[in-house]
């Protein structure tokens, strides 16, 4: 399935910055530079970039803690980002959020949970927002394979299914919840299959197929914004670094360690942007400045200031707490 | 009482477009809620602000802080206060907390009301008055009527609220009646009222139980004892001016609730008059609240596990009688 070149050098725009800055993270995070708790999204750049160039900037996302790669794509400045998993007062949330909690409305990230399978009813409740105004927005959350054996997630499918809301379940298969294998925690073949069970649409799809993934993006939310109601995608995809920076992840089966290297999404993306007629000399340009922007945020949390102490009676209600 | 929480989401709803309503049973076709507390707004307002949902309450309260975060006033209905265990993530890890891991870019102007009470043999899973467990929850606000003039003021203000609020309506006080309050009536969020003025004993309270504190008051006015009986209003954060002021002048407290009292908000606002008024005290502060048990069944065990009128009034006499 071919799709226009602009869209493809859309995707490809945002799969490598999403790439370049968690590598970025994991190098600060190596070197001693950062000390703060990361999921690392290698492995997932463009199932979450297909995904995102989907989408309009004032759509609405609801995402996880494994949600830099979602954040990313759906254009949360790389500085403010930066600078709040650095923990500085100029990060998206003043440092009170860090990595598992990043907000910025202004791009339409409303929630990053640090609790599994909670965004879902939460995405369900802008959705109905949007719904009632008649905005056209869409609503996108993200969520992994985890996610779908807590009762949250039946809970929301099937109250998005009976009122028609306008949200898209973006299941990125990555075969593990936390350290436990796809296999040894569901019983059904793809989670895809539970979409049946509410009278929802599903699909399955090959996460690192950039063509298929962005068409099966676009139509989901194309039929929320035409009043279609909401869709369950399944896009396989691999964690391709263990739970958190750092972890062990030697319970992963050789095999699938292998299958996993096999499946990279970026050189079969570069393979692919060479068959649109791209050359290596202008994706070596787009990285080049992708880089740039990298550096020029790290060096914008670096240099920025720690929040300071009061900070911890602010925002807590409306008015401050007294000291 | 159900008639003035009804009026005020009612004009709530006329008034703003992100009003909606939440809950179990609440639409028409459900007859308006268990309570009959969303009686006649479905044919006002339509069924896409009026929303009848699964029981699904992790569903219920997810959806209306989505909704709060695009700007809407949800109002999510718990049927009864032991459901809000299903949906405590929501409730505590979201709504609570968003503001502030958010750096304060968005807010959760939400109203979570629900139902609660001993004395009509519910048991122990419709009954437990549970507003220690958020209070003890930064970002929270907790509001309990004790009179349909203030149910009515107060889910106004609640609604009004840029901050998640819990506003908790007990099953006893349904039926009481009173002269409606003029329309728009609003009560603040955070001030007490002062229910009975007295210059021997402050009897701090909220919900229900003012009641019974009102009453104690005049039978121990025939002892010669003077009570004062504050009616918090709002839980939490509550209004510590207005209670220490109190105590201040009588020298001696009771802090009087229906929920278990060990643990319970009696023992932080009993901590924080000793912390602030250790000198000026002439007794210790007492403490009345349920056993500590299930809420039972039985209405002879009901009434043995609820604070009974006699113990107030020996929780009053103690600090009278206190010797140093």
């Amino acid at each position: 399935m071919k799709i226009d070149r602009e869209t493809l050098l859309d995707i490809y725009t945002r799969t490598m910055k999403v790439a370049r800055a968690d590598e970025k993270f994991r190098g600060l995070l190596a070197g001693g530079s950062l000390a703060v708790v990361y999921y690392t999204v290698r492995g997932q750049e463009l199932v979450s970039a297909a995904m995102m160039a989907a989408l309009e900037p004032s759509d609405y996302l609801v995402t996880t803690y494994r949600g830099q790669h979602d954040q990313i794509a759906k254009g949360v400045p790389l500085n403010l980002l930066f600078a709040e998993i650095a923990g500085k007062a100029t990060g998206t949330c003043k440092g009170k959020g860090g990595s598992m909690h990043i907000t910025h409305p202004d791009t339409g990230v409303m929630v990053t949970t640090g609790v599994v399978g909670s965004g879902l009813p939460i995405a369900n409740g802008l959705a109905l927002a949007s719904q009632n105004r008649s905005d056209g927005r869409v609503t996108v959350t993200c969520f992994g394979d985890g996610a779908t054996n807590i009762g949250a997630f039946h809970e929301a499918m099937n109250m998005a299914r009976l009122w028609k809301l306008p949200v898209v379940f973006f299941c990125q298969n990555n075969r593990y919840g936390e350290h436990t294998a796809f296999a040894d925690h569901t019983k059904v073949e793809s989670i895809v299959a539970r979409a049946a069970a509410y009278g929802m649409k599903g699909v399955q799809v090959d996460g690192n197929d950039a063509e298929a993934m962005y068409a099966v993006a676009k139509e989901a939310v194309d039929r929320a914004r035409t009043g279609g109601g909401p869709t369950l995608i399944e896009a396989m995809c691999y964690r391709m670094m263990g739970h958190f920076f750092g972890a062990d992840f030697s319970y992963m089966p050789k095999e699938h360690l292998a299958e996993m290297a096999a499946a990279d999404p970026l050189p079969r993306l570069r393979a692919l942007m060479l068959d649109y007629q791209f050359t290596e000399g202008e994706l070596n340009a787009i990285v080049a400045g992708i880089d740039a922007e990298v550096e020029a945020a790290w060096t914008f949390a670096a240099g920025s200031p720690l929040p300071d102490a009061n900070e911890i009676r602010k925002d807590v209600f409306e008015e401050e707490i007294a000291a | 009482m159900v008639k003035a929480i009804n009026c005020a989401i009612d004009e709530a709803m006329a008034e703003d477009e992100g009003v909606i309503l939440l809950g179990e049973d609440v639409g028409a076709k459900q007859g308006g809620g268990v309570f009959k507390i969303s009686s006649g707004l479905t044919e006002k307002y339509g069924e896409h602000r009026i929303r009848a949902t699964p029981i699904s309450e992790q569903a219920i309260m997810g959806a209306c802080v989505g909704a709060a975060l695009a700007g809407f006033r949800p109002i999510a209905e718990i049927m009864l206060m032991n459901f809000v265990t299903v949906c405590m993530d929501q409730i505590v890890n979201h709504a609570a907390k968003l503001r502030f891991m958010s750096g304060g870019q968005t807010n959760v102007p939400l109203v979570i009301r629900t139902t609660t009470g001993v004395g009509v043999g519910f048991g122990g899973q419709h009954s437990d008055m549970l507003e220690a467990w958020f209070a003890h929850v930064p970002g929270l606000k907790i509001v309990t009527p004790s009179n349909p003039a203030d149910a009515q003021g107060l889910m106004r203000s609640a609604i009004a609220c840029n901050d998640p609020v819990i506003f908790i309506e007990n099953i006893l006080c349904y039926g009481m009646m009173a002269e409606a309050p003029e329309a728009g009536y609003r009560v603040p969020l955070g001030k007490a009222a002062v229910t009975r003025e007295g210059s021997d004993c402050s009897i701090i309270t909220y919900g229900r139980t003012v009641f019974d504190a009102v009453e104690v008051a005049g039978q121990l006015a025939e002892e010669g004892i003077s009570v004062e009986v504050i009616d918090l209003r709002t839980i939490a954060p509550y209004d510590e001016e207005t209670v220490l002021a109190s105590v201040r002048k009588t020298g001696r407290a009771v802090v009087l609730h229906e929920a278990v009292k060990a643990y319970g908000t009696g023992a932080e606002i009993s901590a924080r008059l000793h912390e602030v008024l250790f000198n000026e005290l002439k007794a210790p502060v007492q403490r009345i609240g349920g056993a500590f048990s299930a809420v039972p069944m039985a209405s002879a065990l009901e009434q043995a596990w609820i604070p009974s009128k006699d113990a107030i009034k020996d929780a009053v006499r103690a600090t009278m009688n206190w010797k140093k």
